[in-house]
C-alpha cells in the first residue's frame, strides 16, 4: 500500500484521505496512519505546487550552476553543500559525479539578482574553485509534468 | 436497375451504438462515459519504436502471418502470462485488431447451418460475423444474478447437434464480468463432452482485477486443441489506433485463417508490428501502471454507486461497469437518451450489446478520476431527479 500511496500523491498531493482509501480498497484509518508514518519518517518531505511562472506576470529567472569545490578533510562535500543550500534563493543542491561537484538550482527575480548571488556569494566561498552558470530559457517539462500541455480528448465519444 | 445490395448484409442490424453516436456527434459540449478505448496514450517507448521503423524505411509488407520476431514474442508472452504454448511458425497469425481474428476464425470453422453460441451481453461483432460466415447464431442471455458469468447449465441448454463453436467473451465488454478458473473448468467439461470448439476473445485479458488474474480457457487440459485465442495490443498497451491483434490456435485452423487473411488483408500494418515487438519486450511496467489506475477508478465507481443506491455487481475485468437502472421504469435506451439530453453525458445503453442488456448501462472508466467525478456528479443529479419525480 505504501508504494501505491506514494505513486498517487506524487502526482496529486491534494487528494483527500477518504478518496485515497476508496481507490486503494483500504480503510481510511490505515491510509491516514500510513501517511502519518511516511511524513514522520521523512519519506514525504512536503506537499508542493507545480507552478508555471511563465504564465503569470511575475518575473522569475532560473539558473543551474555547476560548482567545482575542494572537499574538506573529515567533512567531504557536506559542509560546503550546507553553506550553499542555506541561502533561501537556492532551490536545490545535488552532489554530482563527473566533471564538477555540485549542481545548484537557483531562482531569482532577475538576471542581475542571480549573477550577483554567483559573483558575490557563491564564488567567494573559500572552497569554491570555479562556477559555470546556465540560465534556463524555457521549461518544457518539470517534475514529470509537461507544462502547457492540455490535450483535448479526441477519442470517439461512444464506441463499442 | 438491379438491386446492388446483398440481402444477407442488409439483414444485419446496424450496431445499436450507431444511433447514439449520431445524437452525441450533434452535441459537441457533451461529456462522455461511453468510450471503448484506454485514455492513456501509447507509452512513448512503443511509439518511438514505430517512428524508428519508419525512419529506417521499414515500409514494406511483412509475411502474411506477420513478422516472425513478433510472433515469437507473442508466444513468449502468452507462455509467461497465461501458461499457453504455441509454435510461432504455424500457430500464430498477426491480425488487424482482434476484430479481424474473430471474423476469420468464424469463417474458417463454419459450414452453412452450423450453430455458433454467443453469450450476451457481449461485444457487437460476434453475431454479424457469425451470420456473414453462414452460421446460425444461438444467443445465451447471461444473467445479472450470476454476475454475468456463463454457467455450464446455460451452455448445455444451448447446445444442439448443430453446435460448432462457442464464443467466450471474457473479460467481458460491456459487463466487466470475468470467468475464474473454477468457472472455466465447468465450461471446458461441457465443451469437450459435446466436441465443440471455442473462440475465446481475450482482448481484455491484461485488465483483470482478481487475485488469480486472467485464466485462458485454452490453458485447461484438452482445450488448446479446440480453442482459438483472440488477443491484441489495443487494450493492454493502449494501442487501439495501431490496429494490431493476433489469433493463436490449432495449426489446421490458423492455416485456413491465414489463407483468408492473405487474400483479404495481405498483412497487418508493418509499423504497428515493429512497435508491438517493443511493447511485448519492455511494456510490462506500463501495463502494471495502467491496470493499477483502472483498478483505482473501478473501486471509486463501485463506491459511489453504492452511495447512490444504484445496484451494480462488482466487475473484475475490462474497464466497464454495468449498473442496473430497472428501478426507474424506463428502457436503457430511454434512460441513456434522456441522460444525454438533460445532463449532456453519453453512456451506452446495455441493449447495444444484446437484449439481455436491457435495464443496464455500460459505463466506461477509461477516464481520469477528475473526469469521472464530473460525469458521475451529473448522473447523481439525474437519478435524484428521477427518484423525486417517481415519489411525487
Amino acid at each position: 500500500m505504501r508504494e501505491k500511496i506514494l505513486h498517487i500523491i506524487e502526482k496529486n498531493s491534494r487528494i483527500d484521505i477518504s478518496e485515497l482509501a476508496i481507490m486503494l480498497g483500504a480503510s481510511e484509518i490505515d491510509v491516514a496512519n500510513e501517511l502519518k508514518s511516511l511524513e514522520e519518517s521523512g519519506v514525504i518531505c512536503g506537499y508542493h505546487t507545480l507552478i508555471n511562472w511563465e504564465k503569470t506576470s511575475i518575473e522569475k529567472v532560473s539558473a543551474l550552476i555547476e560548482v567545482r569545490v575542494t572537499p574538506q578533510r573529515g567533512q567531504g562535500f557536506d559542509s560546503i553543500a550546507e553553506r550553499i543550500y542555506n541561502y533561501p534563493e537556492v532551490n536545490a543542491v545535488y552532489l554530482i559525479s563527473g566533471g564538477y561537484d555540485l549542481l545548484v538550482s537557483l531562482e531569482g527575480k532577475s538576471l542581475k539578482e542571480v549573477s550577483t548571488f554567483v559573483t558575490d556569494k557563491l564564488s567567494t566561498l573559500d572552497t569554491v574553485l570555479s562556477t559555470a552558470t546556465h540560465f534556463i530559457l524555457k521549461k518544457y517539462k518539470d517534475h514529470g509534468t509537461i507544462l502547457d500541455s492540455k490535450k483535448p480528448d479526441t477519442r470517439e465519444k461512444v464506441m463499442a | 436497375m438491379r438491386n446492388p445490395i446483398s440481402d444477407r448484409v442488409v439483414g444485419i442490424k446496424p450496431s445499436g451504438i450507431r444511433k447514439f453516436f449520431d445524437v452525441v456527434s450533434e452535441m459537441p459540449d457533451a461529456i462522455s462515459l461511453g468510450v471503448g478505448e484506454p485514455d492513456f496514450d501509447t507509452p512513448w517507448h512503443i511509439r518511438d519504436e514505430g517512428i524508428y521503423s519508419l525512419e529506417k524505411g521499414r515500409t514494406f509488407y511483412t509475411s502474411n502471418s506477420g513478422l516472425m520476431e513478433l510472433r515469437k514474442e507473442i508466444c513468449n508472452y502468452l507462455h509467461r502470462k497465461y501458461d499457453l504454448t504455441y509454435n510461432a511458425k504455424d500457430q500464430v497469425l498477426i491480425t488487424v485488431g482482434g476484430s479481424e481474428g474473430i471474423d476469420m476464425a468464424l469463417r474458417s470453422m463454419i459450414n452453412p447451418g452450423d450453430e455458433v453460441i454467443i453469450p450476451q451481453p457481449s461485444y457487437v461483432s460476434y453475431e454479424p460475423c457469425a451470420i456473414l460466415a453462414n452460421a446460425t447464431p444461438v444467443i445465451i442471455n447471461l444473467k445479472a444474478e450470476n454476475d454475468f458469468r456463463l454457467t455450464a447449465e446455460e451452455l448445455k441448454a444451448a447446445i444442439t447437434d448443430k453446435t460448432k463453436v462457442l464464443i467466450m467473451p471474457f473479460p467481458n465488454n460491456p459487463t466487466g464480468a470475468v470467468m475464474e478458473k473454477k468457472d472455466l473448468i465447468e465450461i471446458a467439461k461441457v465443451v469437450i463432452e459435446n466436441d465443440i470448439y471455442v473462440l475465446s476473445d481475450e482482448i481484455y485479458s491484461e485488465l483483470t482485477y482478481t487475485e488469480e488474474g486472467h485464466v485462458s480457457i485454452a490453458s485447461l487440459e484438452g482445450m488448446a486443441e479446440r480453442t482459438i485465442v483472440i488477443n491484441g495490443f489495443s487494450k493492454a498497451f493502449a494501442m487501439t489506433g495501431w490496429r494490431l491483434g493476433y489469433a493463436c490456435g490449432p495449426k489446421e485452423i490458423i492455416a485456413q485463417m491465414t489463407k483468408i487473411h492473405q487474400f483479404a488483408i495481405m498483412c497487418a500494418p508493418t509499423t504497428s508490428q515493429y512497435a508491438a515487438i517493443e511493447a511485448l519486450k519492455n511494456g510490462d511496467d506500463d501495463v502494471r501502471e495502467m491496470v493499477e489506475a483502472y483498478n483505482q477508478r473501478r473501486r471509486y465507481l463501485l463506491h459511489v454507486f453504492k452511495e447512490m443506491n444504484l445496484p451494480c455487481f462488482e466487475p473484475f475485468g475490462a474497464f466497464y461497469i454495468f449498473p442496473c437502472i430497472k428501478e426507474f421504469g424506463m428502457s436503457s435506451d430511454e434512460f441513456a437518451t434522456r441522460f444525454l439530453r438533460e445532463k449532456k453525458v453519453a453512456v451506452v445503453p446495455g441493449t447495444a450489446f444484446g437484449d439481455s442488456g436491457e435495464g443496464f448501462l455500460r459505463i466506461s472508466y477509461a477516464y481520469s478520476i477528475d473526469d469521472l467525478k464530473e460525469a458521475i456528479g451529473r448522473l447523481k443529479e439525474f437519478i435524484d431527479r428521477l427518484r423525486a419525480e417517481k415519489a411525487e
